[in-house]
Formats: structure tokens, C-alpha cells, sequence
């Protein structure tokens, strides 16, 4: 399919395509400043002054956005004009509400010791040089899928390496999911994703026709060849061994959920959702007659306040924290957010539902469907079928991700541990997430840009039977 | 008391900048959907060609009228065009209503014929499915799917 000149984007090859840089730059502006507003609200509200190393952070934060615009105008000039500023305002409400929690610490206890907040916008420039690189480095998408098997054995070994190293280097609050050196913790897991996503989206490319059309058809479904659910049991065993060996629910949830899903969009059949959803259902009745810890969450999921005093008092008081803030919230600095054990990093998200209500929330939500949902239009324009798959997966992954961590602090899943992208305090959640926009910005500028308009024809038109249509 | 003013101000002010924000985002994906390329690919209009052109014998291009090619036009010579999904016809349809071979148009004596090559959901020349091979007048619709060609 797609040959360049039936293309509808080729039909007019005088026009001039838009390239929405300066859309961009504007909604960038505007990204810095709600974050500048958000830091001197929180500032104001909870010391009564803004603090002298303000004028440093709003620096340096839109310094950062500066540096990646510049890059994007150089590197990737047709790329979509809303990931970007989308990604910007989520990290900076994520180190705003930081931040604030910081203040909280602080008030409660003036020893509280480091701040997070200055650490978090280290990470998140880290992040902007994984951006960066990737952008310079990475020409052209395609070029990924050469190092398919490479990444997707990267990142099971990825995956693998918190499970083999010893509780002590690998192990908080009971996830084996940490590589802890030298003061530094990383999430491996984090990388391993999009490296198994760009593997997922190669093998499937491949594989396709096999897993799509070699099927019978049973009471209105098509159901696959027996032989044809060897990869998605792989995938699926892995999922259980993540579970049972790093104890970690919410990367052995999101890995699945990305395959199946991904299975999906490149066979067209729902029939793989069906045996998806019916091998989750399995799996997760094992897990919970087989492991404590999955049992301990299920348990607080369905009576958190049963279990108010141990396990299910986080849940609790970040339900409480959610009520408090109600439709409107207690306002920037307002609310007692820090009462939520761990608030920074698994539970911001009922941190921005005290202080801005059901109206903030749901305003950070759309954000990020705005992400996903260019995301997803990426992968609907873009022409190569990797590309196709590949931006699918990684749009599908933040939706996904997001789903389940907002999920587990309503109540509405058990709680997976997972981190709220771009929002939460993590270093490796932010980094890997840069490096995530970074391949759909990529992705998106193939996508938009315009085909390179066919060289004008030698030969007398006369001669020439029809227009070449065909690649 | 100026303090609580203030404060509110503050609650409110930020959620309305945040909503702000999206409502400007929407109006960058509205100003995609309609104001971009698409729109303007489909405002062409197909006919400014054809009035000016003298009528010599026949018809002279295929022009795509609607669907998702709308604009699209091949110029018309000896050789047959055929239409389908599949990357080796003369016009490439992206329809999923349409065959990998759907169609064929056939040029005998100057004269356009339209065949129709076993496709699923049919060809039609001016409401009627095509079974045998039809005779093509120019302007007369032939409908693929969401597609629709014209001679000119």
C-alpha cells in the first residue's frame, strides 16, 4: 500500500505544508509559564513568598524547552506540534506538586533533609539529552527495526537483572524491580519497555499474515491456529515470571496489556483481545491463590478501609486526600497532600486531585489524551507499516500506564506500583519517557512530512502510456 | 480577608489556565483536521480542468471524485488501468471496501469499457453493478466502495 503518488498528502505537490513550528514554540510558552504560575501559587500559598531559587528553576526549565525545540526545528521539522508541549506541562505540574510536597516535608520537619524537587529536574534534564541524542542520532525510524532482536533482547536482560541481583541491591518497600549503585537507583524496567515495544512492533511486521489470516472461524470468531499462540504465551510467561520473581504487578500488567494490544492492531482480529483478556483472567487467578503479596493487594483493592492500619492506608488516605479536594480542589499549596505515604512518586496523582480537584485532574487527564491521541494519529498517517506499529504501541503504552495507575489510587484497580508518567518523581520513568517522545516525535515528522515530489518527467508526454502510480 | 480573595483567585485562576491550555491544544488538532493539508486537498476542485479542454475523440484522463484519492487523476492511454489495493494497479485505493482487484478499464477503439474482476463488494457504473464489461460515457460515475472515478 501507500505508493507516493496516489498518496491524498501528495495529491497537490505545489502546496506547502505546514510545518506548526511556531504552534509549537507558542504552546511551549505556554506550557513554561502554567508551570512558572503553578511553582509561585505553591510558593505564595504555603511560605507566604517566593523562594530566591525560583528565578533559577524557571530558568532553567524553559531553557530546557528551548534547547528541544531548537533541536526539533533542526532535526525533525514536520514533527507533530502538541507531543512536545503536552509533555511539557505534564512535567512541570509533576515538579510543582513535587515540590510542594518538599514544602510539606519541610514544614513538618525543618531536618527533613534533601529536596526532591532540584533532583527531579536534574533527571528531567537528563531526559532532554536522551531526547536530543535520539533525535540527532535517529534519522529515520526504519532504522530501528534492523536492531529489533538486538533491543528485544536488551530489554528482557533489562528486565531480568533486578530479578538475579541480590534483595539488597535490588529490593524496595518488597518490588525487585531497582538496580541501586552508588546512591543512584534505577528502574531497568522502564527502558526495557520501549525497548520490547520497538521488538514487539518488528516481530509482529513480520509475522502478521501468519498470526492474521491462518485461523478458522468459531461461533463468529476467528480464532487462531494452536501452533500461532506460541508468542503471545511467551510474552504471557514472561509477564508471570516478572510477577513472580521481582514481585512487581504493574510491569507484569503493562508488558501484556502492550503485547496484546499491539497483536491487535497488526492482525485486525478481536479475537486476540478475547484470548488476551482470557489468559489475564487466568494468570491473575493463579497469581492470587499462589503469592502473598498479590493476595495482600486484591485484598486492600476491594476493602481498603479493612485494612486501613497496614496495608491499604495508603489507598485510604489518598481516597480521603481525592474527597477533601472535591470539584474544585483545596487550591495550589492548599491540601495536606504529603498525608499520603510516598505521595511523590506513586500517588501524584491524588496529590493533583486534593490540591486541584475532579476539574484539575481531569484537565491533566486530557493532557495526556491529547499525547496519546496524537500518538495514535501518528501511527494512522505515517506510511511504513513498522512505524505504523510502533508509534501504536508507544501511545498505547502511556494511555495504558496511565490507566493503571490512575486506576490503583481511585480504587478502581489494585495498585500496581507503576509510575504516572512524566508526572510522578522517578528518574528512570522520566528518562525513559523522554526517550518514548523522543521515537514519536520521530515517527511523526516521517509521518507529516511530505512526500518528495517525483522528478519531473524526461520524456515527451505523448510517449508516456499513463502516470506512474505505482512505486 | 484579602488573603482568602487572593487565594481563590489562585485556586481558580490555575484550573482556568489549565483549561486554557487544553482548549488551545484542541484548537491546534482542529486547525489538522480541517485548516490543513486534508482540507485543502479535498477543496480542489476537480472540475476547473475539464470545461476549458476542447473535446477531441473521447475522454482523455480518470478523474477520482470522491473518497479518500478525491483530486487524483491519471491520464488516459493505450494501456488498460486497473484498480485495486493491491501496490501493482495503475490506481492504488487505500478503501477497505475495495479488492486487492477490483476493477479494470479497458480502452477499445477509443472507447472506455469497465470490467468488473470478481471483487467483493462490487463495481458500479451509475447505479448498476457492473457484471460484463460496460461502456463508460465520460462524466458518468463509476462507484469502488467510497470511491468515485469519472471519465473527462
Amino acid at each position: 500500500m501507500g505508493s507516493p503518488s496516489t498518496d491524498p498528502r501528495a495529491a497537490l505537490p505545489g502546496t506547502v505544508v505546514p510545518k506548526r513550528r511556531n504552534t509549537e514554540l507558542a504552546m511551549l510558552g505556554f506550557a513554561v509559564l502554567i508551570t512558572l504560575a503553578a511553582q509561585c501559587i505553591v510558593d505564595l500559598t504555603v511560605t507566604g513568598s517566593l523562594r530566591p531559587e525560583l528565578a533559577t528553576f524557571g530558568g532553567w526549565f524553559a531553557a530546557l524547552w528551548v534547547v528541544v525545540h531548537l533541536v526539533v526545528r533542526r532535526f525533525a521539522p514536520y514533527a507533530d506540534p502538541l507531543l512536545l508541549p503536552a509533555v511539557a506541562v505534564l512535567s512541570g505540574l509533576g515538579l510543582t506538586m513535587i515540590h510542594r510536597l518538599d514544602l510539606a516535608a519541610l514544614q513538618a520537619d525543618a531536618e527533613a533533609g534533601r529536596e526532591d524537587a532540584p533532583v527531579q529536574l536534574l533527571w528531567a534534564t537528563v531526559g532532554v539529552a536522551l531526547f536530543v541524542a535520539i533525535l540527532v542520532v535517529l534519522r529515520d525510524h526504519r532504522l530501528l527495526s534492523r536492531f529489533a532482536y538486538t533491543l528485544g533482547l536488551v530489554g528482557l536482560v533489562l528486565l531480568a537483572i533486578p530479578a538475579v541481583l541480590p534483595a539488597s541491591v535490588s529490593e524496595v518497600y518488597g518490588a525487585k524491580i531497582w538496580i541501586r549503585v552508588a546512591g543512584f537507583s534505577i528502574q531497568p524496567g522502564e527502558f526495557a519497555k520501549i525497548c520490547l515495544i520497538v521488538f514487539f512492533a518488528a516481530y509482529l511486521v513480520d509475522k502478521r499474515d501468519v498470526l492474521a489470516l491462518a485461523s478458522r472461524r468459531v461461533a463468529g470468531l476467528e480464532l487462531p491456529r494452536g501452533r500461532d499462540l506460541g508468542p503471545v504465551l511467551a510474552v504471557w510467561v514472561v509477564s508471570i515470571l516478572v510477577l513472580v520473581f521481582e514481585r512487581d504487578l504493574g510491569s507484569s500488567l503493562l508488558l501484556f496489556g502492550i503485547f496484546v494490544v499491539m497483536l491487535y492492531i497488526a492482525t485486525e482480529r478481536a479475537s486476540w483481545l478475547l484470548i488476551g483478556l482470557g489468559l489475564f483472567a487466568a494468570g491473575a487467578f493463579l497469581a492470587y491463590q499462589l503469592f502473598g503479596h498479590v493476595r495482600v493487594r486484591v485484598d486492600t483493592w476491594l476493602d481498603p478501609f479493612a485494612y486501613r492500619d497496614e496495608g491499604g492506608y495508603q489507598l485510604v488516605q489518598s481516597l480521603f486526600g481525592l474527597g477533601t479536594g472535591g470539584l474544585f480542589g483545596a487550591g495550589l499549596g492548599g491540601g495536606r497532600p504529603d498525608q499520603v505515604p510516598v505521595a511523590k512518586s506513586d500517588f501524584i496523582a491524588a496529590a493533583i486531585g486534593e490540591e486541584l480537584g475532579l476539574f484539575g485532574l481531569v484537565a491533566v487527564i486530557v493532557i495526556y489524551l491529547v499525547l496519546v491521541e496524537r500518538g495514535l494519529r501518528t501511527s494512522l498517517v505515517v506510511r511504513d507499516a513498522f512505524g505504523k506499529l510502533l508509534a501504536g504501541g508507544l501511545a498505547f503504552a502511556v494511555a495504558w500506564q496511565l490507566f493503571v495507575v490512575l486506576g490503583g489510587v481511585t480504587g478502581l484497580l489494585p495498585l500496581t506500583g507503576l509510575t504516572t508518567p512524566f508526572v510522578a518523581y522517578g528518574g528512570s520513568s522520566l528518562v525513559a519517557n523522554f526517550g518514548l517522545v523522543a521515537v514519536l516525535v520521530r515517527i511523526s515528522d516521517a509521518a507529516r512530512r511530505p512526500a518528495t515530489p517525483p522528478p519531473p518527467p524526461k520524456q515527451a508526454l505523448g510517449e508516456a502510456p499513463t502516470e506512474v502510480v505505482s512505486s | 480577608m484579602t488573603a482568602e480573595i487572593v487565594l481563590q483567585v489562585f485556586r481558580f485562576g490555575f484550573l482556568l489556565l489549565l483549561w486554557l491550555f487544553i482548549f488551545a491544544a484542541f484548537r491546534v488538532v482542529r486547525a489538522d483536521l480541517f485548516g490543513g493539508r486534508a482540507g485543502r486537498v479535498a477543496s480542489v476542485p476537480p472540475r476547473a480542468a475539464a470545461p476549458g479542454r476542447k473535446r477531441g475523440r473521447g475522454p482523455r484522463t480518470l478523474v477520482v471524485t470522491a473518497g479518500p484519492l478525491t483530486g487524483t487523476k491519471i491520464t488516459l492511454g493505450e494501456q488498460p488501468i486497473l484498480i485495486g489495493r493491491a501496490d501493482d494497479s495503475t490506481l492504488v485505493l487505500t478503501d477497505d471496501f475495495a479488492s486487492s482487484r477490483h476493477a479494470r478499464l479497458t480502452n477499445r477503439g477509443g472507447q472506455w469499457y469497465v470490467e468488473d474482476l470478481g471483487s467483493t463488494n462490487g463495481t458500479y457504473l451509475d447505479q448498476q453493478r457492473v457484471q460484463g464489461p460496460l461502456l463508460v460515457a465520460p462524466g458518468q460515475p463509476i462507484r469502488i466502495g467510497q470511491t468515485a472515478l469519472e471519465l473527462r
